[in-house]
């Protein structure tokens, strides 16, 4: 079986790391909350797709991580970057379309890229980042760099051809990659039962002799226990594993897209709302002695002013200048082309 | 100067390219133990061992994509595509990624990549194994698109586009791999974006490239013979696009014929007679005239094949047809 190469990992964590996980949780929270209010008030433009209710994967996944790791993102991507050291105020710039954002205003919502961060970008086709990572964990392997690239997709990009094309390069090559497969169920409004053949999506790394695990996306310690086990595989024997992190979006697919409508209920939505990955793991927390609703207040007062503080700075950076519509496309100056000078 | 052929000549800039920087990896299906399905990498795989010779399953848009993340962290690939043929399965990677990385990061992420191939038809290849993409790609922001003539320009082209920092579209002519020329023996590069004259003239502008230049070329040796005096231009790079040698020549011929491989609809020679009209419409003394691939899938049959190419007696009635002796 593959899964018996998967590491063992003490499950103890320290009370700060604990309660630093519950921190996270709420500021992603608390962000993209603010987010979906700032586009109502046509703030932000083009698409926004928010993570509300996954906290849990990216916060778990990301927390095992080293600075000089690497991550890729869906265009679900605004938690996964401030997770992985991105500074809130960019992030908000960057949805703002302010030259100050994190890609200076050309990406947006969906292409949110910092590289003295390793995070390697927002990807907007589906799956078409996981070649991209592929690549990133074959040159870590290239230069014997002991680094793991983390690279998060929805259910639906397992259909495509690049996945297969993907996992069974990087288990041939036994490089150091972790595809977490973020299954809330729903690519756009279409129910993974009416989209994959396959309805335990974990299962499609047999067909690469791949090391996989399913687990509760909705966990924040078990969803670090298992990116934290496949990560060391990778860092150690430079091998790749598919976790499949069974989540629940509370949100539409996007901000166009109502909380339920067509394609799920609201009985759903709410039942799933009885499994909020936050409220869980706070009263987990709290039973085990470790906090109290006085404790939760404070962490989230602070979240939100992190968030406010995130919005001021959007609000109050320029646009990009008029000059940048031609800076970076090319690296080099040619013609009407410039560079910027990063 | 030794004399070798456009395949040899690209199989050094290779070497040369990886000995120099040990970033630079190749990667492809049949790279390395077949040694390249058009024997391209002969020898280096056994040179540079398989780190750095990577042959891959037969799957385009995943090796492209490992390409442009490798490029994303400090790597330099050189991507092989069997043929252009197949590129059309990695467009996602090289359009979507590859193209606008840099853009979208906001100056973030180069790609320094090149993916390289044999383009345009060969002999009766039909048609999914005959087609001149090069418009495809050069119309993409953030690509640079380079279709060397010659051995000589293969080899130079092919090193700079390996040191460039941008990705780098590299359209080898199927048909010219055995094709020979003067290559120097020592090191050398052809800089991207800068056109070059093939062969000097008074009378008309033919601007071609890739295979089209030795048709182009012979239709002009046929035309001297007349007493026509012909100046055949490659631009070599195809974007970008080195526009102010191609106007100069029409400012001075006042005539101006395009030969392209591919199909004429929305093709690259569009673009150089809109250049053209913008930049010397004063000195035309005929409209521009375009000889191109016909606006067909490739016919298998020998007979039709032929008619569907560009050919010398094609350019030699066009520019009959600018100077108004037919």
């Amino acid at each position: 079986m593959a899964n018996e190469r998967l590491m063992e990992r003490p499950a103890t964590l320290a009370k700060d790391v604990q309660i630093d996980l519950l921190a996270k949780m709420l500021l992603g929270r608390r962000f993209e909350e603010r987010c979906a209010e700032m586009y109502s008030l046509q703030k932000i433009g083009g698409f926004c797709h928010l993570a509300i209710g996954q906290e849990a994967v990216s916060v778990g996944a990301i927390s095992t991580l080293q600075p000089e790791d690497y991550i890729f993102c869906s265009y679900r991507d605004h938690v996964h970057a401030i997770m992985k050291g991105c500074d809130p105020g960019r992030v908000m710039a960057e949805l703002f379309g302010r030259d100050t954002g994190l890609s200076r205003g050309k990406g947006g919502s969906m292409h949110l890229f910092d590289a003295g961060h390793g995070m390697l970008g927002g990807h907007a086709i589906v799956g078409g980042h996981i070649p991209l990572a592929t690549g990133v964990a074959f040159a870590m392997k290239y230069q014997a760099r002991p680094q793991v690239v983390l690279c998060f997709f929805g259910e639906a990009a397992v259909n495509i051809g690049a996945f297969h094309e993907s996992l069974n390069m990087a288990a041939l090559w036994k490089l150091p990659c972790v595809y977490i497969v973020e299954n809330n169920r729903y690519g756009m409004g279409t129910a993974i039962e009416r989209a994959s053949a396959i309805y335990d999506v974990a299962q499609r790394a047999c067909a690469y002799d791949m090391a996989s695990e399913t687990v509760d996306g909705m966990d924040v310690l078990a969803v670090r226990e298992a990116i934290g086990r496949a990560g060391d595989l990778a860092r150690r024997e430079s091998m790749p594993t598919l976790i499949e992190a069974r989540c629940y979006r509370f949100m539409g697919h996007s901000m166009s897209d109502p909380v339920h409508g067509h394609y799920r209920t609201k009985e759903e939505v709410e039942e799933q709302k009885l499994k909020d990955p936050i409220k869980r793991y706070f009263e987990k927390l709290a039973a085990d002695g470790l906090i109290d609703r006085q404790g939760f207040e404070q962490l989230d007062a602070a979240a939100r002013r992190i968030v406010d503080a995130a919005v001021e700075f959007a609000e109050h950076s320029p646009e990009p200048p008029a000059g940048a519509l031609y800076e970076d496309v090319y690296s080099q100056p040619y013609g009407s082309y410039t560079r910027s000078h990063q | 100067m030794p004399l070798i052929t456009y395949r040899d000549a690209l199989t050094q800039a290779l070497r040369e390219e990886m000995q120099r920087d040990p970033n630079v990896f190749l990667m492809g299906e049949e790279v390395g133990v077949y040694q390249g399905a058009y024997k391209v990498s002969r020898g280096l795989l056994q040179e540079f061992g398989e780190r750095r010779v990577i042959d891959t399953p037969i799957t385009e848009e995943g090796f492209a994509g490992v390409g442009v993340g490798s490029a994303m962290v400090g790597l330099r690939p050189i991507i092989e595509m069997m043929t252009w043929n197949f590129s059309m399965l990695a467009m996602d990677q090289i359009i979507n990624s590859a193209a606008k990385m840099l853009y979208m990061s906001g100056g973030q992420f180069k790609i320094p990549m090149v993916v390289r191939g044999p383009g345009g038809a060969a002999h009766q290849l039909a048609a999914q194994h005959s087609q001149s993409l090069e418009g495809w790609f050069a119309h993409v922001p953030g690509l640079k698109v380079v279709a060397p003539s010659t051995p000589y320009d293969a080899k130079g082209l092919l090193k700079s586009a390996i040191r460039d920092d941008d990705p780098v579209i590299f359209f080898e002519g199927e048909t010219l791999y055995g094709s020979k020329g003067e290559v120097p023996e020592g090191e050398y590069t052809v800089p991207l974006g800068v056109a070059d004259v093939k062969r000097a003239g008074t009378d008309v502008t033919i601007i071609a490239w890739s295979k089209m230049v030795s048709i182009a070329l012979k239709a002009a040796e046929a035309l001297a013979a007349e007493g026509i005096a012909c100046e055949v231009i490659d631009p070599r790079t195809l974007r970008p696009l080195d526009e102010e040698p191609l106007v100069a020549s029409v400012q001075k011929t006042n005539r101006c014929v395009i030969v392209e491989e591919g199909w004429e609809y929305s093709g690259i020679g569009a673009q150089l007679a809109y250049v053209i009209h913008r930049d010397a419409f004063g000195d035309l003394d005929a409209p521009v005239t375009r000889v191109t691939g016909a606006d067909v899938p490739m016919p298998y049959a020998k007979n039709l094949e032929h008619m569907a190419m560009p050919s010398p007696a094609r350019v030699v009635q066009a520019v009959k047809e600018v100077l108004y002796i037919e």
